[in-house]
């Protein structure tokens, strides 16, 4: 079979990026603007900031950043501490190290302070954008490819047209061998017996089951859905009706296995990600916006993500790019430079589901080529991370 | 996806089991659409996406969209009728939106 390319990255974990970003990553908000200093002068070359804003630590977020710092289009990372935060900079330093990427740990206080630290930081950056030149590289197939999708500023179109084009596009990938994960069980209250019935076995169908009746506990305590107040301008009425939309997302394939944030699957299929933390309420909202969840998404693995929307979102994301499925063919009119997708066309007779699902997969592979998506040429770089709090995953997510 | 033969072309039946119809394309208060040769006003301005009642709908009795329930009838629905917040509720969670202040409002039923 034919690869995609000759020249994606290869590293040493034996996964492929499609990209060769370095990372500019913050340990606590405190040295956000010096790791913004540092890479701005460089953002043209594919330098990006990702970071932790907080000062306590969690086990989460370390396995997050160790995720996203050892991703396959991550080929350096550059770490700033200000020095007195809880953030387990050393691990964190040493995982990056051992996957064989330059890394290297500014602390602010031992520095000199913010100007001494950006003065050394670009140093940093300059040298290590020469020596990327010479990362290894290796043919690409398309079962190299992990995809997320995710959805935003939906309406009611969302369902109709740019969900099921990307439930189109999912089938193809995992019919080729790749991996999809889809995710938000939050957006799947209502769903949960039939995405069951799809499970490859019996105990995972239970596990789906499970994740779902944990969000709707946990959305419940919180007093809220995930159901903005823009879902019901766009003609939304229920949770239970937004989460149709949403599951079409997943397509029609068998559903291989459940994962957690910064969890990678290891074999192809498609895949659950269950993004509602483990035990008792904590910490607030499960995801507070929409580049919380594609970053959740990237941490497993995801080298492109997929985003639906139908009130119009202008996301993107730092690690992997975004792809914009417009859902609704006035907001694309309106906003034609942000989206890559016209899925809306459909509405208008301009275009079928089977089209754009193909037009969508094709979209995809060129993007995984190397060239940009809408957003990622606009420069966009979106990043969140929170608290959370998680049990690992058992034996029946993940079933062989 | 089709729309039903005698409907106008504003209106779609994503599964034949569904209750209700989406509109695809806008409504101004004041226009007139067609369901199985009816012909109905539209009392608001409605955007793409928004509901209409394929036919009645009883208090208590499911709404079903993709051929599947997406809430509860809170109030008896003729056919014709814009089915939204004012007549539907889900079976899980309340529905927030933002209020005439802009506020965050908590479902009135």
């Amino acid at each position: 079979m034919q690869p995609l390319r000759t020249d994606a990255f290869l590293r040493s974990d034996g996964r492929k990026g499609i990209r060769n970003y370095i990372l500019v990553a913050y340990l606590v908000e405190c040295a956000h603007h010096v790791a913004r200093e540092i890479a701005w002068p460089h953002k043209e070359q594919g330098v990006q900031v990702i970071g932790f804003g907080g000062c306590y630590p969690n086990e989460y977020s370390l396995k997050m950043m160790q995720q996203l710092c050892t991703h396959p289009n991550v080929g350096a990372v550059l770490l700033v501490s200000l020095g007195c935060e809880g953030f387990d900079r050393r691990s964190l330093a040493r995982e990056i190290e051992q996957s064989g990427r330059p890394v290297k740990t500014l602390i602010i206080q031992k520095s000199g302070g913010t100007g001494a630290t950006i003065a050394s930081g670009r140093e940093w950056i300059a040298e290590t954008l020469a020596g990327l030149e010479l990362t290894p590289r290796a043919p690409l197939y398309i079962e190299d490819l992990i995809l997320g999708t995710v959805c935003g500023g939906s309406d009611a179109t969302s369902g109709i047209t740019a969900n099921p084009v990307i439930g189109r596009c999912m089938d193809q990938l995992i019919a080729s061998g790749g991996v999809g994960v889809f995710e938000e069980t939050g957006e799947l209250i209502g769903c949960e017996d039939m995405m069951a019935e799809r499970a490859e076995t019996p105990a995972l169908a239970e596990v789906l089951r499970q994740s779902v009746e944990k969000a709707a506990r946990y959305y419940s305590v919180m007093g809220h859905g995930s159901f903005a107040p823009g879902n019901a301008d766009g003609g939304l009425t229920t949770q239970e009706e937004k989460s149709m939309g949403a599951y079409s997302k997943s397509g029609s394939s068998p559903i291989s296995g459940l994962v957690k944030p910064g969890d990678v699957p290891s074999r192809s299929g498609l895949y659950l990600l269950d993004v509602v933390p483990d035990g008792e309420v904590r910490f607030g909202f499960p995801n507070i916006n929409d580049s919380a969840e594609i970053a959740e998404l990237i941490a497993c693995g995801s080298h492109i993500v997929l985003f639906s929307t139908g009130r119009g979102s202008v996301v993107g994301s730092a690690i992997s790019p975004v792809i914009k499925v417009c859902a609704n063919p006035e907001t694309y009119r309106n906003m034609a430079d942000d989206m890559d997708i016209d899925a809306g066309s459909i509405l208008e007779h301009r275009g079928t589901l089977k089209d754009l699902g193909e037009q969508l997969f094709q979209c995809t592979l060129d993007v995984a080529c190397g060239r940009p998506s809408k957003s990622e040429a606009l420069g966009h770089q979106e990043f969140v991370l929170g608290y959370k709090s998680f049990e690992p995953i058992g034996p029946s997510c993940f079933p062989m | 996806m089709e729309s039903s033969s005698t409907d106008s072309p504003h209106l779609l039946l994503l599964h034949e089991d569904d209750n209700v119809l989406v509109l695809v394309q806008p409504l101004r208060a004041g226009d007139d659409y067609t369901l199985d040769g009816k012909t109905y006003r539209s009392a608001l301005d409605l955007g793409i996406g928004h509901k209409i009642a394929r036919r009645a709908i009883q208090t208590g009795e499911k709404v079903l969209k993709y051929g599947v329930p997406i809430g509860s009838a809170f109030t008896s629905i003729r056919t014709g009728d814009h089915v939204h917040l004012h007549n539907l509720k889900s079976d899980y969670l309340p529905t927030y939106t933002l209020d005439k202040d802009h506020k965050y409002a908590a479902p009135s039923h």
